[in-house]
Formats: C-alpha cells, structure tokens, sequence
C-alpha cells in the first residue's frame, strides 16, 4: 500500500538520517516516468538499525543509493547528521560520502577483480588520506583483522582468492576504513550460505557496537531484517507501507502486505500451519503505471472504492507502530 | 518413510551408493560419495545442504545429465525396477520427460531466450508423443493452465523475457509436467524468486504432486523450505548425507551436529530482534583433500580426537539415520561439548553461548 505522510517522524535531535518526501523518477520510453521511490519518509538514529524490506522491485534498493546521492533524487529531502544533502554541491557531496558508506549484494562483483585485497581496501584512503603507504598499510591491515581476514595473507591476494563470504567481509573492510557514520547494507547476505550469513550478520552487530555506526540494512528476508533491525520499514512499489519496532511489527503486523510477506516466509517449523490455498498471487504491477490511491490495492483482499480513490496516510497503531492503510488488520488506538 | 537400508519394493527410485567423482590432475573432486536413498510413489524427499555439498552433482547424476567429461559415476540408480546406471544417452531420453522430469534453480537461463514459450513448451511433447502441432498446442495451452498462468493462449507466443521470474519457473514446471512423469527433481526451483513467488510455486509444486501421485525430490539450501513440504528430509555435507529422517523426526530431534547448527544459525521470525546467531566456524571442506575421519570435524562443536581419525559410519536407529560418532542428545555428546566449550574451543563458542540463554537445555 502504499501509503505517504511524515506523521511516522520523530522530532528528536538525535536523528543520525532524516528523509522527508523522497521521491525518485527514471525516464521511460517515451514520456513516461518510472516511479521508483514516491514519496517516503523515515528516519533513522544515531547508532539505530533500520531495516528496509519488500520484494523486488519495491525501490528498497533505489531508497538506498538515494541516500548517498547516487543519483541525487526527483524531489525530497535527505539530512544526514542535520545537514541536507540534496543541495550540496557536486564537491560538497563527494567529501560527505566518506561519512556514509555501502555494502552491496554481490561481494565478488564488486570487488574489482584485478586489484589486490591490500589495493582495494586502501583506494578510499588515496583519495582522503593517510596517503603516506605505511600509515595506509597499518590502518588497512587493522581493519582487515577486525573482519577476520588475515592482512598478511590478504595484502597480495586478488578477489578470486578468497570466498563469497570472505569477499563479503572484504567490502566491509572498505567501507570501514573511511570511518563512516552511517553504512547502506544492500542485500549483503543474499547471495551467502546460511552458516556463512549468521558469520557476517553476527560481525556487523560486532562493529555497529564498536564503531558507533547507524546501519540502514536493505534486504528482501524477513528474517534476516527482523534479527538485525530496531526498526523495520515495509516497502511496496515505490512507498512505505508499515514501520515499527521490529519485534512489534512481527507480533503484529498491521498492514495486508506486511502479513502476506510474513504468511509466505517458510519458518525452519515444521508444525508452521501453511496456507497452501495460494497458487496464484498478483504480481507486482508496473511502476510506470502504479495503480491509483493505495498502490496494494490490486492485490490486496480487503481493497475497496476508497483504497482506489484516495492514498492512504501514515497513521499510529500503537507506540512508534505506523501503518498506511485504510483498512490495517490492527485497530488503531486513538 | 523410506529406510536407506533395505530396498522397499514400492520405491519408484532407489539410488545406492552412488558415487560422482570429478578427476582434476591427479586427485578426484569427491562431489558425491556413496549416497543411497528411496523415493517412495506421491512422496517428497527434501536434500538440504549447503553450496558446494554436492546436492546439484547427485539430482544431476540421478538423471544422468553430469556432462563434464571429467566426471566418473558408479553406483546404482533403479527406477521402477529398471537399472539406469550405465544406460547412454540415447536410452535415457526415454525416461527424461516421461518418466522422470527436472526443474531447474535459474528459470532466466534454463529457457532459450530466442525461442518462443509454445514451441519450448510443444517441442518435447512432439517428440516424445505422437501428435499434430495443433494437438501439441492445445495440450501447451492445458499445461500453462495446469501452472495458473493467466491467459495461456496468449502467453505461447511470448518469449522468456517477457515473462516476470515466476511466469519463467512457471513455464520451467510446466515443460517439466508436460509428459507426466512419476518422479519430479527440483533443484532449488524458488531460490530466485522473491518469497510471495516462492510460497505460490512451492503451493502449485505440492498441489500437482498431490493429484498426480508424483515422487519429488526437492533440493534446497534452505530448512524453513523443506520443514512444511516434505515427507523425508536428507541433510548433505562434503558428498554424503549426514542425516536422514522423517522430516517430523528431524526437526523434533537432531542427532548430527551439523544440521543442528545449520538449524541454529538460521534466523527466526519467532525469536526477538538482535538474537545472537550461533554461526559455523570456518567453511566447507575442500572436496579434492577431504580430511581423514568425520569432514565436519573442524567446524563441529563435539569434536573428539576419533572424530578426525575415523570416519563415522551412517547408522540408523528407528529409521532415523546419522553419521556420528557423538551423535546430539547422547550422553557421550554432552560431555564432549562440556569439555570443549571449557577448553574454549572456537566451534563451540555458539553452543556455549545458546546453553547459558537456554539455561543448559540445548534444543
């Protein structure tokens, strides 16, 4: 669903990111606009973790990159820190971005292939300093060991090398060594195996604590997002349909969306009562053409007249619980 | 429940020690090491393991579709009474499609990106049943219904990738129900798909089995998958199955460390946020220099000195089978644990740690 409204901000001073509105378009063939991200509106504070989860193509990912300026959104406004990013210029932006750092979803692509490890943890620093090759190499080597790569072995090795999971940890390495505030986590265990996925969740929780840093952790698993998260926003094409603390939104998830996500998550349970009725579900329609009012509405069972007439708005459910449906499976308190 | 000891004679397929090596300069990729198994008429048996144990090669050499030509393959595979193993090619396209049938991980690349779906869809229907090209329409039109695609008529004429990822494994299901056949392998055929696509697939692959009386074998990396879908469960690590049970038995009591903390490191809807997970130290064993004694040894947080020394025997005990020598919930397993995790070995730190949250009681 698809919802819009800023009444899910908190006014406090803490505020590590503040989104308001954040709208971004790509042109289509012809006139047409692709609305990937519609106005959304979140915050996240300082030393928080904040989950974004919804299936693909929901503009989780584009909310991501939007963030660092990557390409600077349509419309909106993203504060890092109290200082609005959207009106620095070209310059301004690229000294900001050693505050705020990403991890991507494929840790062997993103790696580049013909550098060694030693190279590629250390290019941030050609460009912000230490350049002084010692410096560089004490401070990468450092950082390598708090991964769990060994730096010795690592200063010569190429990406080939080394696993999808010690690749992963690599790409961490990078985004550390600038110091960040915030790291934009995009996927970072979709592609690991399950053992190798609890590794790196386990050591991003270790360096969050140890560096102070405030995560936004972009995934498409419940699970995964629930474990890692203090908050956890719900995306549908493009807008926001449910935030909440996280152990809050899975005890009760107020909107259509958030349950079928949660319905169609298998739990390793095998006494977990499984709604087998599903063959065909909608599919999610085109953000060229995103269905009018409540985006979820096609596919949503209790949609009606005004889910198709009018947008819903962020409303409170409960404390810090804020949903965008006029029909959520919670009763809100008022 | 199938039992890997003795060959039930309703078994459609009855795989015994199978063996796929890989020669790569002068030692063998063990890919698959001595796996035997039963699948039993309308019954669906889930392969869970990690990447790199093996699950592809073994539904690969079942079908007999390992192509490397480094590949060397021993063991049996009966099917219905009739030994596969050492067939050629030319014999086995007649239980491909008709008897036994394949889905695929990749539903992007498992289609032909320039031929359109109807004539994917018609073209091994031709050729395995004798009919004209409007009768094969007509049944490619009654297989997308089959799989709920919306449209059928229309959609013949669509190629690939002008279908969403779920509408392609769709189709993928589709060519692979086209001749009927008894027993369907698929391998991991939702990792793609994002988890509505994957719940409405895994929905539809239950629901043919169902009305047909299909055998499945469902591969996957994922235990939340397999623990609503199966009848049997086999557990793979380095080549062999480590554990095999009913899939209530399994989940109700774990007895090999490995799926124990392949279990443990999952995340869970049902546990609060920021729960530690108790991840597996280290990696998957190399296949080409698998260690002497258990291949799990190095990542176990039971590990005794026979571990590394001998390996472990696949023994079962009310048709539950493991292969351990410290199988989880003995006497003897606890004790190891206890002495490891005050010896402060690295493996069993998560053990150490999910004990002292479950106050001792470790399940």
């Amino acid at each position: 669903m698809a919802g819009s409204g800023t009444a899910h901000l908190r006014d406090e001073d803490d505020m590590m990111i503040r989104v308001e509105n954040l709208t971004v378009q790509f042109p289509a063939k012809g006139s047409n606009v692709v609305h990937a991200v519609s106005g959304i509106s979140f915050d996240v504070r300082c030393g928080e973790t904040l989950g974004l989860v919804g299936e693909s193509g929901c503009g989780k990912s584009t909310t991501g990159k939007a963030l660092l300026q990557l390409p600077p959104p349509t419309g909106g406004s993203v504060q890092l820190d109290g200082e609005e990013l959207t009106q620095l210029s070209r310059p301004e932006m690229t000294a900001r971005r050693t505050d705020i750092q990403m991890i991507f979803q494929d840790p062997i692509s993103s790696l580049n292939p013909r550098r060694t490890i030693g190279k590629i943890v250390a290019e941030p620093l050609d460009v912000w300093g230490p350049t002084a090759r010692d410096e560089q190499w004490a401070l990468v080597a450092s950082i390598l060991d708090a991964v769990g790569i060994d730096p010795e072995d690592a200063k010569y090795k190429r990406p080939h090398e080394y696993s999808g999971g010690q690749c992963q940890r690599i790409s961490i390495a990078r985004a550390l060594v600038m110091e960040p505030k915030v790291i934009i986590c995009d996927e970072p265990v979709s592609a690991l195996d399950v053992s190798v996925q609890a590794q790196i969740l386990n050591m991003l929780e270790d360096l969050k604590a140890k560096h102070g840093l405030t995560l936004v952790f972009i995934a498409h698993d419940l699970a995964v997002v629930k474990n890692i998260s203090d908050r956890v926003a719900v995306m549908y094409l493009g807008k926001m349909c449910e935030i909440s603390d996280s152990d809050d939104l899975y005890a009760k998830p107020a909107h259509p969306y958030t349950q079928l996500l949660m319905d169609s998550h298998p739990e390793p349970n095998p006494d977990a009562v499984i709604d087998d009725t599903v063959i065909l579900g909608g599919e999610i329609p085109s953000p060229i053409f995103p269905p009018s009012g409540c985006r979820f509405r096609t596919r949503c069972e209790s949609a009606d007249d005004r889910c198709a007439n009018e947008e819903p708005k962020m409303s409170m459910i409960s404390d810090g619980h804020y949903v965008a449906c006029h029909h959520p499976l919670v009763e809100p308190v008022s | 429940m199938s039992s890997s000891a003795a060959s039930d004679s309703r078994a459609l397929l009855s795989v015994r020690e199978l063996r796929t090596h890989f020669n790569v300069g002068d030692h063998a990729v063990k890919a698959v090491d001595g796996v035997s198994f039963d699948v039993q008429e309308g019954k669906t048996l889930g392969i869970v393991g990690e990447s790199g144990c093996g699950k592809t090669v073994l539904s690969r050499s079942i079908m007999g579709i390992t192509t490397a030509s480094n590949a060397s393959t021993s063991g049996s595979v009966t099917y219905c009474g009739t030994e596969l193993a050492g067939k050629s090619k030319r014999e086995l396209r007649k239980f491909w499609g008709e008897e036994m049938a394949m889905v695929f991980q990749d539903p992007m690349t498992s289609l032909n990106p320039v031929v359109r779906i109807g004539r994917q869809l018609t073209e091994h229907l031709r050729a395995h049943k004798d009919l004209s090209k409007s009768e094969a329409n007509d049944l490619a039109v009654q297989l997308l219904t089959w799989v709920r695609i919306p449209e059928p008529k229309e959609r013949l004429s669509n190629f690939p990738h002008q279908m969403s990822g779920g509408m392609r494994q769709r189709v993928c299901i589709a060519i692979a129900l086209a001749c009927s056949p008894n027993l369907l392998f698929a391998d991991e055929p939702t990792t793609a798909l994002d988890v509505t696509v994957q719940h409405q697939i895994l929905n539809l692959l239950a629901q043919q089995q169902q009305e047909r009386q299909m055998g499945m074998v469902l591969v996957t990396h994922d235990l939340g998958v397999v623990a609503t879908r199966t009848d049997d469960i086999a557990v793979m690590y380095a080549g062999k199955f480590v554990e095999k049970a009913s899939t209530s038995a399994l989940f109700s009591g774990m007895r090999h460390p490995y799926t124990q903390s392949l279990f443990w490191s999952i995340p869970k809807t049902s546990e609060p946020k920021h729960t530690r997970l108790s991840a597996i130290v280290g990696r998957p064993p190399n296949l080409a220099a698998l260690p002497p004694g258990c291949s799990f040894a190095d990542r176990c947080p039971y590990v005794q000195p026979i571990c590394r020394e001998v390996e472990p025997e696949l023994q079962t005990i009310d048709s539950h089978s493991f292969a351990c020598h410290l199988p989880v919930g003995s006497s003897d397993a606890e004790a190891a644990l206890s002495a490891n995790i005050s010896a402060g070995l690295p493996q069993s730190k998560g053990a150490a740690a999910r004990r002292e949250a479950h106050q001792g009681t470790l399940t």
